[in-house]
């Protein structure tokens, strides 16, 4: 026993740290309040930066928050408005949140939606006649095949070719854009739709009924069941164990014996299955048919705030939520403030960066930190 | 049969020659912000505000060139944000530019709002077309000089990389991280600088679409011109003088449809648009094996790892 070995078995202390954090029981109550409280700061750093541009332009804070609580949650109509603006957020930001699990930054998710979207509405067409329900059916089928085809192939070109699934991902949604615009302008184009090229509409019968009292449409549910279910698939199962691991360290993933390749492939499908839903929804409960308004950057929203919700799929549905409250105020704060329609977007990309830039303050602060017992 | 040609041939160079200037500026951009080894899909924002700076500024000052300057100065400030934030640690870059792109362009809608009317002093053009007598001929000939300040850009920045201490520098710190902190130079402000001015440029392409072609400030004035930058770069393999080429080829694209409609060819105008992602993916399907970064691509580059 040298010296020098000894020394070795000292440095060694602080390593192993975490296994000393098993005794330290409210350390996963304490991780959770960190989560809480860091994008809580953020929150209220970005409120006040907006106030002090408000004020720098004459306005009044205390009057724009209070218009922004009553557009997005001040009555029960305007708590309507915000969830249906949510609904397809949930679906697009899984698209990115799941393929995160492995490490993947997936940001083609309006390739997705927008082709999903089609598929679905192709799908109604094709078997017009058949009962609603079952129509739906195919068109959600349709749809999450349509997308987990396209978001698939980049997961694929990643574990086939190694190519980067970034950049795969985002040339791919601007070629099922371009198709897509074919499509819906030339072969699959109603004749009777002139100033806006839309394929033929799947019909009033066809469209999903508002959940029964509201103006929501299902598609809401439909996102918080999967947000829910990829929660338990990523938290709760092997599959997702395997994923998280793969997503820590791909070399220790690959030396598990774990199906790497498979995995990611899976991962991007399962992301680009439920983008192409959100596609379809948005067909089936809100345009009746595929046109142009489906490009609405809901495949980009997603990308944010998945990265917000830090890519848990619950934390999704509360991020989603403020994010289509704040959308919902706009028009509102036109009619009483006199502020430009982009005045949600100056504020959205406030809390953006302010809660992405709330990342490096994890494990900084050392309450939080796991203690050992001594 | 041959006149069609010709035709289609002349409007789709006209067309190139038109819009690639926006994707030249923001592509090198990019590709000096990516050769430090962080990837900035800001250059979207960067690009719709120094748009409405550049036509604010001309309007204002009555100087289209002091426009010009206005909107790299705009786009500098977005890019100086993207860079600082960025170095602080575990903040990702991807995200960080999407958050930036939504920054900027939201800025430039919101003060943008009572440019939309008046009519702002557009950039001279240079008519290189005067030896020609065909009218055809002497439209695709007028070109900005934007246009050929991009082209000496991109050799300028081709020649910095490759024979300059500053080049070296910034390439060391998009290649290892390592290595650069052996060398003592200090990552954090080359990618801060890297970031700033490749966001200029980004600035200075939004300033062509509003002070040259449409020359007009709106909202609906970027085709996201910005964000394809990233797949224009991996294209011209992070070289600045492929990324001449690179735009020219997603230029003419983009004016490939609206040519075939001059001679009454209708089918695919939407299509087109997608042939050089269509390229750009087959050139990576082709070039990339496992286990192999892309050949060019900056070793540090989150996108690379």
């Amino acid at each position: 026993m040298s010296t020098l070995e000894a020394g070795i078995e000292v440095a060694a202390i602080p390593a192993a740290a975490p296994a000393v954090a098993a005794f330290d029981r409210f350390y996963p109550l304490r991780r959770g309040l960190e989560a809480l409280a860091a994008p809580l700061a953020a929150l209220a750093l970005a409120a006040a930066l907006f106030s002090l541009f408000l004020l720098a332009l004459g306005k009044s804070p205390a009057e724009f928050f209070a218009i922004v609580w009553k557009g997005a949650f001040g009555s029960w109509f305007s708590v309507q408005n915000t969830l249906v603006r949510a609904a397809p957020l949930f679906l697009t930001a899984l698209c990115v949140a799941i393929p995160a699990q492995l490490g993947l930054v997936v940001i083609g998710g309006e390739g997705a939606v927008v082709l999903g979207g089609l598929g679905g509405t192709c799908a109604a067409l094709l078997i017009a006649g058949a009962p609603a329900p079952l129509v739906w059916l195919a068109m959600g089928l349709a749809s999450a095949a349509v997308g987990a085809f396209w978001i698939g192939l980049s997961g694929l070109l990643r574990a086939w070719r190694g190519i980067n699934e970034t950049i795969a991902s985002l040339v791919l949604a601007y070629i099922g854009i371009a198709l897509f615009n074919h499509l819906v302008e030339g072969p699959l184009r109603d004749p009777a739709s002139l100033n806006k090229p839309s394929t033929y509409g799947i019909g009033e019968s066809l469209m999903l009924p508002p959940l029964p009292g509201t103006q929501i449409h299902p598609g809401l549910l439909v996102g918080a069941v999967a947000c829910v279910l990829c929660w338990v698939l990523i938290y709760r199962t092997s599959l997702g164990f395997a994923a998280r691991v793969t997503g820590g360290n791909v070399r220790a993933a690959q030396l598990q014996g774990l199906a790497v390749a498979r995995l990611m492939v899976f991962a991007c499908a399962l992301g680009g299955a439920f983008a192409g839903l959100a596609g379809a929804i948005e067909v089936a409960a809100v345009h009746g048919r595929a046109n142009a308004s489906l490009i609405a950057g809901y495949g980009y929203a997603g990308i944010l705030i998945a990265f917000l919700a830090r890519h848990n799929p619950l934390a999704i549905m509360p991020m989603a939520v403020l994010l289509g409250g704040i959308g919902a105020a706009g028009g509102l704060l036109q009619r009483r403030m006199g502020l430009p329609d982009a005045t949600v977007l100056v504020l959205e990309a406030f809390i953006f960066v302010s809660i992405l830039t709330s990342e490096t303050l994890y494990g900084r602060m050392r309450w939080f930190q796991p203690r050992g017992t001594g | 049969m041959s006149g069609a040609l010709a035709t289609v041939a002349v409007a789709m160079l006209a067309g190139s020659l038109r819009v690639s200037t926006p994707f030249l500026f923001v592509s090198l951009g990019e590709c000096l912000t990516e050769k430090s080894g962080r990837i900035n899909l800001g250059n979207e924002g960067a690009l719709v505000l120094g748009a409405m700076t550049a036509y604010a500024v001309s309007f204002e000052s009555g100087n289209p060139w002091v426009g010009v300057l206005g909107g790299a100065i705009a786009g500098m400030l977005l890019g100086g944000l993207h860079g600082a934030l960025c170095s602080l640690t575990r903040v990702n870059d991807i995200a960080m530019g999407i958050a930036l792109m939504l920054a900027g362009t939201g800025l430039a809608f919101f003060f943008g709002k009572p440019y939309v009317q008046p009519s702002a002093p557009l950039l001279p053009i240079i008519p290189l077309g005067f030896w020609s007598a065909a009218p055809e001929v002497r439209n695709a000939l007028a070109v900005s000089p934007l246009f050929l300040i991009g082209l000496a850009l991109a050799v300028l920045l081709h020649w910095l990389f490759r024979a300059t201490r500053v080049g070296l520098r910034i390439r060391i710190v998009g290649d290892s991280e390592d290595a650069a902190r052996a060398m003592g130079l200090s990552i954090d402000r080359v990618r801060l600088l890297a970031t700033a001015v490749g966001s200029a440029l980004a600035g200075v392409g939004g300033a062509f679409l509003s002070l040259c072609y449409p020359g007009s400030w709106n909202e609906g004035l970027s085709s996201g011109q910005g964000l394809m930058a990233v797949a224009l770069v991996v294209f011209a393999r992070w070289n600045p003088l492929l990324c001449v080429v690179a735009a020219l080829l997603f230029g003419a694209a983009g004016a490939l449809g609206p040519s075939l409609q001059t001679v009454g060819i209708r089918w695919g105008y939407y299509l087109f648009y997608a042939a050089p992602y269509v390229v750009t993916l087959a050139v990576l399907v082709a070039t990339v094996h496992s286990g192999r970064a892309l050949r060019g691509m900056p070793g540090a580059l989150s996108i690379g790892r």
